[in-house]
């Protein structure tokens, strides 16, 4: 054994890839036999892709051999959450309604993590349709925590959280609407980054809330994350709402957070949050101000109409978008229906699981004749409000930080229960996404129950490297992202 | 507010879902308890406020109109539960 599973870190991999101590094949093979070893227990995968990987493995070190230019990710394999599409091979948002999908065409995101030579292995489970925030409402499977397996890993990326927690893979793709890259990250203790609204293109990325959704990489550390940023991010004609950004982050990692003022919300650290969690990020905000930051508490108290606002927007965006599931042009199609509105009625009802119907009927609601200027667009000038907060705070401060969530990882079965409970604790991520903002949820620490905790950063527009060198200054100090759950302590390349 | 059956009828209609009598309950009542706790937006003032669509300062992306080969349409149609004669097959429409 060269080295463990647990000290392969992305970028470590793909240098021992380029130095030839491995090639790609031994490493995707190595990869591939411990995620279906761990996988039975954990549920991170819906579909371990052993022929592909292997066939993607060999054109890679072709490539490699050939002398090409690749990124630092070349050769290293890598789980994709499955609401992103991929040419050839099955994508079904967790859902019965997409089972048996497979794209004709590829999402940009792969077209781009091809060309820097990632090596995909599976696709990972999520929500159904990355509607909640626990992973339990996929319709396929339940995925487990690797530090606790009676416990969520979070969601709606949760099999991307909870595959490379467990190492499973050295690095995930996920996709983040409302949190749903930063709140898995921080309940696995990886990390987690949402890039701005536009720096990564979404062309093939299933739509949820196609004004909130945003694709990003969950790693170890934020120095993996600002390599897949730099390899994934970019202008795409096929996405109008692309952005022409270049993101060179990895050569920006290095400078330090002296002189940053960094802002706190007050209203972060109010009632609804868990006292060891409040514990675990004041120190780690210690950190920063030992390493030369400055920080100043500001009055942030729009917070409280986020989470409304974010679900009423999310699930109106949602019902038009999910229209398009009509059992005509491809997935599932009811049995027994009696002429077309028939089959419309019964694919749907059949193959939507019942928190996806429930944000259907909510947004469809929010939008229908008499309640579309109390709520939708109501809560579209609550968006504008928030938006203008975020301004006025980033004129002041270059970041911001908070927690990622109010709670450490809940057990399994006990949030579906309180489906409000479960809005509410959305309460530290969503506003990011109705501004745009990049935001990292950062590792910092465990409560009594020996449960992760995630801190978040959130940076102005189109500061994520900026933001990822405060992440990379913090992990410098600190080496909770090195830590791995004892399920994950065995075996190596 | 109270949401009623008649809303939801409505609304499933809409939304082309054909609910059963349970899930018509449970959905009833927990929109009603996320639509209750969605009331709170009116207690901040938002006149004159613009809303906002798009957060980010682009309008009008246009690209330059170039004929290009796009998906080939078997392969298109390949993920179809019903083809026939190169299209989409759906159940009798009109009587």
């Amino acid at each position: 054994m060269n080295i463990a599973f647990t000290e392969l870190t992305p970028i470590k991999a793909g240098e021992m890839v380029r130095k030839r101590e491995l090639s790609v094949e031994e490493l995707t093979k190595a990869y591939l036999k411990r995620s279906i070893a761990l996988d039975g227990e954990i549920n991170a995968f819906l579909r371990i892709e052993e022929e592909y990987a292997l066939k993607s493995a060999a054109a890679v070190q072709k490539r490699i051999d050939a002398k090409e230019e690749l990124g630092p990710l070349a050769g290293v394999p890598f789980g994709l959450k499955d609401n992103i599409c991929t040419k050839g091979l099955e994508t079904t948002c967790a859902s019965r309604i997409l089972g048996g999908f497979v794209p004709p065409y590829e999402a940009t995101l792969m077209e781009k993590m091809s060309r820097g030579g990632a090596v995909l292995i599976g696709k990972t489970n999520m929500d159904e349709f990355a509607m909640g925030s626990t992973t339990e409402t996929s319709y396929y499977k339940t995925t487990k925590n690797p530090w606790n397996l009676e416990h969520v890993p979070g969601g709606s990326s949760g099999g991307s959280a909870a595959a490379v927690a467990a190492r499973e893979v050295p690095y995930a793709i996920g996709s983040d609407t409302g949190g749903s890259i930063r709140q898995p990250a921080a309940y696995c203790g990886v990390t987690g980054l949402k890039p701005t609204y536009g720096a990564v293109s979404r062309f093939g990325l299933i739509a949820y809330g196609s004004s909130l959704d945003q694709i990003g990489p969950i790693a170890p550390s934020a120095k993996d994350c600002a390599a897949i940023l730099d390899m994934i991010s970019g202008f795409d004609e096929k996405d109008a709402t692309s952005m022409k950004t270049q993101f060179n982050a990895v050569a920006q990692l290095e400078g330090g957070v002296k002189d940053m003022v960094i802002g706190i919300p007050k209203s972060y650290f109010g009632e609804g949050l868990n006292g060891e969690v409040r514990e675990i990020i004041t120190a780690a905000i210690k950190v920063l101000t030992d390493a030369g930051a400055k920080v100043e508490e500001f009055d942030f108290s729009i917070l409280d109409y986020a989470v409304p606002a974010y679900y009423i927007i999310a699930s109106a965006e949602a019902s038009s978008n999910l229209s398009r599931f009509d059992g005509v042009k491809y997935g599932f199609r009811a049995e027994d229906a009696e002429g077309l509105r028939d089959v419309y009625l019964k694919t749907r009802t059949q193959g939507f699981g019942s928190e996806v119907k429930k944000r259907i009927m909510l947004g469809a609601f929010a939008l229908s004749s008499g309640y579309y200027d109390a709520y939708y667009n109501k809560a579209l000038q609550v968006k504008a409000l928030i938006k203008k907060a975020f301004d006025d705070a980033f004129a002041k401060y270059d970041m911001i930080l908070g927690p990622v969530a109010p709670t450490t990882a809940p057990k399994i079965g006990e949030s579906l229960k309180d489906p409000l409970a479960m809005y509410l604790s959305d309460i530290y991520t969503v506003s990011v996404n109705l501004a745009g903002l990049p935001g990292i949820a950062l590792p910092c620490g465990f409560d009594q129950k020996g449960l992760p905790v995630g801190m978040q950063l959130i940076a102005k527009a189109f500061d994520d490297e900026k933001l990822l060198c405060a992440a990379h200054c913090y992990q410098q100090l600190t080496d909770f992202h090195r830590q791995f759950p004892a399920l994950a302590g065995k075996g190596g390349v | 507010m109270i949401i009623t059956d008649e809303i939801i009828d409505y609304v499933s209609s809409l939304a082309r879902l054909d609910l059963s009598v349970e899930e018509k309950t449970k959905i009833k009542g927990e929109i009603e308890k996320i639509i209750d706790y969605m009331d709170v937006l009116n207690t901040l003032n938002t006149t004159g406020v613009e809303p906002m669509s798009h957060v980010l300062p682009v309008t009008n992306v246009f690209r330059e109109d170039i004929v290009a080969a796009s998906v080939p349409r078997e392969e298109i149609l390949a993920n179809a539960p019903e083809v026939d004669h190169g299209a989409f097959r759906v159940p009798k429409t009109v009587e």
